[in-house]
């Protein structure tokens, strides 16, 4: 589903941020990226999600090599990869509903094929009665709820979370994981980035990404 | 389209269409209340937020400039068919006109030869008259430059003769100097033709001025425009970024900033076009009252009575229309040019 081969990234003229990064992702697999901060967990997601562009080395996703994809292409392959951001990425002019119905509005499709849709999810995340509040007002539990629920509304193949505990309480955050497990259950790749060992001990059968100096070691 | 199973129950909860999900979405609210039912479709929905929000944009401002634009471009618009119309009048006034000129020679009567002139003419086919200018009315025509008061009797002053043409059936102007020629030797013949083509290319570099003007009101909206949504990209980056990391394709976004800049360009268009089009009935509306005056009749004469005419109208509709389609497309492909780099 997604393999980094050799690959290494430097921004300008520095040393190397990540070098010689190898690794697969399994469908259905769960595994947490860890490692100090600054370690790179973060440029390691955006390098996933296309956001950077490797300095060197080969990232295959859903079979492609993105080097080759063009920027239609490399939409593309996005919607087959949910997102959920530390910092939520919520865009604060539009409503939960909108945000959550995002990824299904860039697909063009029309607003009444996904209302049922969105609002059921939001409802199931516990959002129902927000649905028209704008992002601004809510907790960051709430938003981060609506966070997930955007990441989740396409059915995407390959789930990534930046530190989705990070703003929460502990239940909150033993909830998420939760959520997280049993999407992986049901055949959805999760990768969660996360320096948070009490969180990651919760769910001792995943596999463990480790991030340091720049290098990732991999514990199964 | 695969099928949706949106129906509730208070009992058995939620079933959904994204079966996988929402089995999964049970552990997220274990206690949750019993929901009632609701019909999803039957709700109020707003309508949708648009994706690049209004106050993000720098519409008054743009909506401004692409007013003022707008009205110059149509007054420069009108002001090239203004004088384009204007023109072909004074050259077909001018052609309907052609001169003789009799000079006084020693040794000739002038006032015979004036007589022999204007009766050759007169039959000439496509003279429909001659009307010869008295001793008195040539010497008027030289008070312009000699000034007023002078006694010209002693000088040998040439005595005019107008020729008034036929219009459909114009006289061969060769075989008419040929002729004049031969009765009345010092008579010249003037058929304005190098008076018609000065006019003609005044008023051709008249209509190319104006429409240079035009042009460059044009490429200074478009540089307006550019830098508006250069502006606007840069301000919702964050925006940009997150439709790209839900899949959106660039030219989605595009269209998102190209229907918000299409929106403010017609507001700007219309703006100014009805400015240009209350402008011109109040010109036209003002010459009509200053016609009498002296200014209003060399006015009259320069651009005609301001009546723009339905064509003059039509170019401002055209107008609106084209810079508010301008105006979309260009930050459209500022937005595509602007993605494509960052991919």
């Amino acid at each position: 589903m997604l393999s980094f081969e050799n690959v290494g990234l430097r921004y300008g003229v520095g040393a190397e941020t990540l070098r010689d990064i190898n690794f697969q992702i399994a469908p259905r697999s769960f595994q947490f990226l860890t490692g100090p901060s600054g370690a790179g967990k973060t440029t390691l997601m955006r390098l996933i999600i296309m956001a950077l562009r490797p300095t060197r080395g080969l990232i295959n996703i859903f079979g492609k090599d993105t080097a080759a994809l063009s920027n239609e292409e490399v939409a593309e392959t996005r919607r087959g990869i949910g997102v959920v951001f530390q910092d939520f990425r919520l865009l604060d002019h539009l409503t939960l509903y909108e945000n959550v119905a995002l990824p299904l509005r860039v697909l063009g499709r029309e607003e009444s094929t996904y209302r049922a849709e969105v609002t059921e999810l939001l409802r199931w995340v516990g959002l129902g009665e927000r649905a028209h509040a704008l992002p601004t007002i809510l907790s960051g539990g709430e938003k981060q709820r609506a966070a997930i629920a955007r990441a989740l509304i396409s059915q995407p193949k390959l789930l990534l979370a930046d530190e989705p505990t990070g703003n929460v309480d502990p239940t909150l955050a033993r909830r998420i994981l939760r959520l997280f497990v049993e999407l992986h259950k049901a055949g959805t790749a999760v990768i969660i980035a996360t320096h948070d060992m009490t969180l990651m001990d919760q769910y001792e059968e995943a596999r463990r990404l480790v991030l340091a100096d720049g290098r990732l070691h991999i514990f199964e | 389209m695969r099928k949706r199973d949106v129906s509730c129950s208070p009992t058995a909860g939620y079933t959904f269409s994204n079966k996988r999900t929402m089995a999964v979405m049970q552990f997220w609210s274990p206690n949750r209340p019993d929901t009632p039912d609701i019909d999803v479709d039957a709700e109020e929905f707003p309508a949708q937020s648009a994706l690049v929000p209004a106050d993000s944009v720098p519409g008054r401002s743009l909506v401004i400039v692409i007013a003022i634009m707008t009205f110059l471009a149509a007054l420069a618009a009108n002001v090239a068919i203004l004088v384009a119309d204007a023109s072909v009048e004074w050259r077909s006034d001018i052609a309907r006109e052609a001169t003789v000129q009799v000079r006084p020679t020693p040794g000739r009567d002038i006032e015979l030869d004036v007589a022999t002139a204007a009766e050759a003419m007169r039959k000439t086919p496509g003279v429909r008259d001659a009307l010869v200018y008295a001793q008195s009315e040539s010497e008027a025509l030289l008070t312009p430059w000699l000034g007023e008061g002078l006694d010209l009797s002693e000088l040998p002053t040439p005595r005019m003769i107008v020729l008034k043409l036929e219009t459909e059936n114009r006289p061969d102007f060769d075989r008419l100097r040929m002729e004049l020629e031969r009765v009345v030797p010092n008579a010249v013949l003037d058929d304005h033709h190098v008076f018609i083509e000065r006019l003609g290319d005044m008023a051709r570099a008249a209509v190319a001025t104006a429409a240079l003007v035009f042009i460059l009101i044009l490429a200074a909206m478009a540089v307006a425009v550019a830098s508006a949504t250069r502006a606007a990209v840069a301000t919702n980056r964050e925006i940009v970024e997150v439709l790209h990391i839900v899949g959106a394709a660039d030219a989605f976004i595009a269209q998102e900033f190209q229907r918000r800049f299409m929106a403010l360009g017609f507001r700007g268009a219309l703006i100014g076009g009805g400015g240009a089009v209350a402008f011109f009935v109040l010109a036209q509306f003002l010459a009509r009252r200053w016609r009498a005056t002296g200014g209003g009749e060399q006015i009259e004469a320069m651009f005609g009575d301001f009546s723009v005419g339905p064509s003059g109208f039509l170019v401002i509709l055209l107008l609106v229309g084209a810079v508010a389609t301008l105006t979309g497309y260009l930050s459209r492909y500022i937005v595509l040019r602007h993605l494509w780099r960052l991919g």
